[in-house]
């Protein structure tokens, strides 16, 4: 175990580059969400379909590709971030496209009462969702917004890919430089699920306080 | 399809409101589409040294084959992880404490972390404890063990979802334990949880491209191959996307119907292809259904 001791340092820069990848990502990602699923339930055609193309696109293709393509193809295009903000981005929309499926199943919770309750008081379309439909719908969908946010602890990972240097690539690396995987395994999923476990606790107990039950 | 809470017919203002609205967006996404053209055009991106590669049958065979090896890993790793799951899923509900213990921790483990981890420890740790296999071994260790672990609480949640009656009755008419899994349990739990076996499976066929990571040459590895040959790297991982859209979506035809059958027979949920994150919208879905069946 000598080897995760003497690198402790390294592990917690790791950690914190994936907790703060994972936060900013997340997010961006509910921003997206929200804005893809008003798109998706809203009366103008081309913009439902313009977030089911989206949703479609983003959710059938692997988290390894969108990244693969996000930062070692588009550069030829002239589309160049930093490694950071390219896991950003790409964790962000991947997990947004999700976010916005969930958020849409969420509007189908609401008793259609409502709508017309908020239409026959003059509300327009836009303020029905943001003032009548949308804090409803978020309610009742607390805990798959819980269980995406895990994933997404997990699928940060991914950011090794493209050499971020968050937990997975610090282990990586460290295990090249070592050749002692074992330790450097147990290290890296102990801290794994010093994450992943208290947000599974976080998430519930979240969902105990706003969640609605129908 | 549009939600019923805000589903409605549409009085004369507000559709040509909707008309405006919509000629405006259209215009936008329109706009959207010609800077992205121009830009790739301005970046060289469609000349026809970049595409023409892939109209070859050679270099398209190269793609074909890569994707012969994602299914071939894919397959293998679900056949291994639906056996260890139900091995698994059985030991988290066995009657020997140390069993329970054993299953329990094993799924736990391997649920929380992520599988770039386990691939990676499958590659480059496993040759270390003296298991040296084929490259293809690696990745598929590295999926089988994730994967039993989240289909092992699928099972579980499974038989735990039906109704106590169903052991009862069993043992009442003189089955075991292990009588009353097979002929009465296990069946039942399997048909309820299909659409979140399936969209697992979807899941894991998804992930086979992580393989990249340790030089297993799938869909992916080719394709970055491919792009280091001909210098087009746009077209090769565009093209893969494109694969991996054209599968799911026929997986996910496959899925509707299986679905509408598993309905129509067994009253089973919704079946939703994609990511693990997709399981979370299997919940919200079927919460969804409850609601609108309920109100």
């Amino acid at each position: 175990m000598d080897v995760v001791l003497d690198n402790l340092d390294l592990f917690a820069r790791g950690l914190r580059t994936t907790v703060s990848l994972t936060l900013l990502s997340y997010a961006a990602a509910f921003l997206i969400g929200i804005v893809v699923a008003a798109f998706r339930v809203s009366p103008v055609p081309p913009l439902r379909a313009a977030g089911a193309v989206f949703v479609g696109t983003v959710r059938n293709t692997p988290l390894a590709v969108l990244m693969v393509l996000f930062f070692f193809a588009l550069p030829d295009a002239g589309i160049i971030y930093p490694a950071f903000t390219s896991a950003v981005i790409v964790l962000a929309a991947y997990t947004g496209a999700f976010i916005a499926e969930t958020v849409r199943a969420g509007v189908n919770t609401v008793a259609a009462g409502q709508g017309e309750a908020a239409r026959a008081i003059g509300l327009t379309f836009p303020q029905t969702l943001r003032i009548i439909v949308l804090p409803q719908a978020l309610r009742a969908v607390v805990a798959p917004l819980g269980s995406l946010f895990i994933a997404l602890i997990k699928n940060s990972s991914l950011a090794a890919l493209i050499s971020v240097g968050e937990l997975a690539g610090t282990a990586e690396q460290l295990i090249t430089d070592t050749a002692q995987p074992l330790p450097i395994f147990i290290g890296v999923a102990v801290a794994y699920l010093m994450l992943t476990l208290p947000a599974g606790l976080v998430v519930s107990a979240i969902e105990r306080r706003v969640a609605i039950v129908r | 399809m549009t939600a019923p809470v805000l589903s409605d017919a549409l009085g004369p203002r507000a559709r040509r409101r909707v008309l405006i609205a919509s000629a405006v967006t259209g215009l936008a996404l329109l706009a959207l589409l010609v800077v992205a053209i121009r830009r790739l055009d301005a970046n060289g991106q469609l000349d026809e040294e970049k595409w023409k590669p892939l109209t070859q049958w050679a270099v398209l065979k190269f793609y074909l084959g890569g994707l012969g090896n994602t299914l071939r890993a894919a397959f293998t790793a679900m056949a291994f992880a639906i056996s260890i799951a139900g091995i698994l899923a059985l030991g988290r509900l066995a009657r020997t404490a140390a069993v329970r213990w054993v299953s329990t921790l094993y799924v736990e483990f391997f649920r929380g972390l992520p599988l770039y981890i386990l691939i990676l420890f499958s590659w480059l740790g496993l040759p270390t404890l003296g298991l040296k296999l084929e490259t293809f071994w690696y990745l598929v260790i590295g999926l089988s063990v994730y994967n039993s672990a989240v289909l092992a609480e699928i099972f579980r949640a499974g038989i735990l979802s039906l109704d106590k009656g169903q052991s009862e009755a069993a043992y009442s008419i003189g089955l075991g334990y292990w009588q009353a899994m097979r002929a009465v349990i296990v069946p039942q739990a399997v048909r309820r949880m299909v659409p979140a076996i399936v969209s697992q499976l979807v899941t894991l066929l998804k992930d086979t491209s992580l393989g990249v990571l340790i030089f297993y040459e799938e869909l992916l590895r080719r394709a970055r191959i491919s792009a280091e040959f001909y210098q087009n790297p746009v077209h090769s991982v565009a093209l893969v996307a494109l694969i991996y859209i054209a599968v799911n979506a026929t997986l996910s035809q496959v899925a509707t119907r299986l679905e509408a059958r598993q309905r129509r027979r067994y009253g089973a949920g919704e079946i939703t292809v994609g990511g693990v994150e997709d399981l979370a919208l299997t919940s919200a879905k079927a919460q969804a259904a409850d609601a609108t069946a309920g109100g």
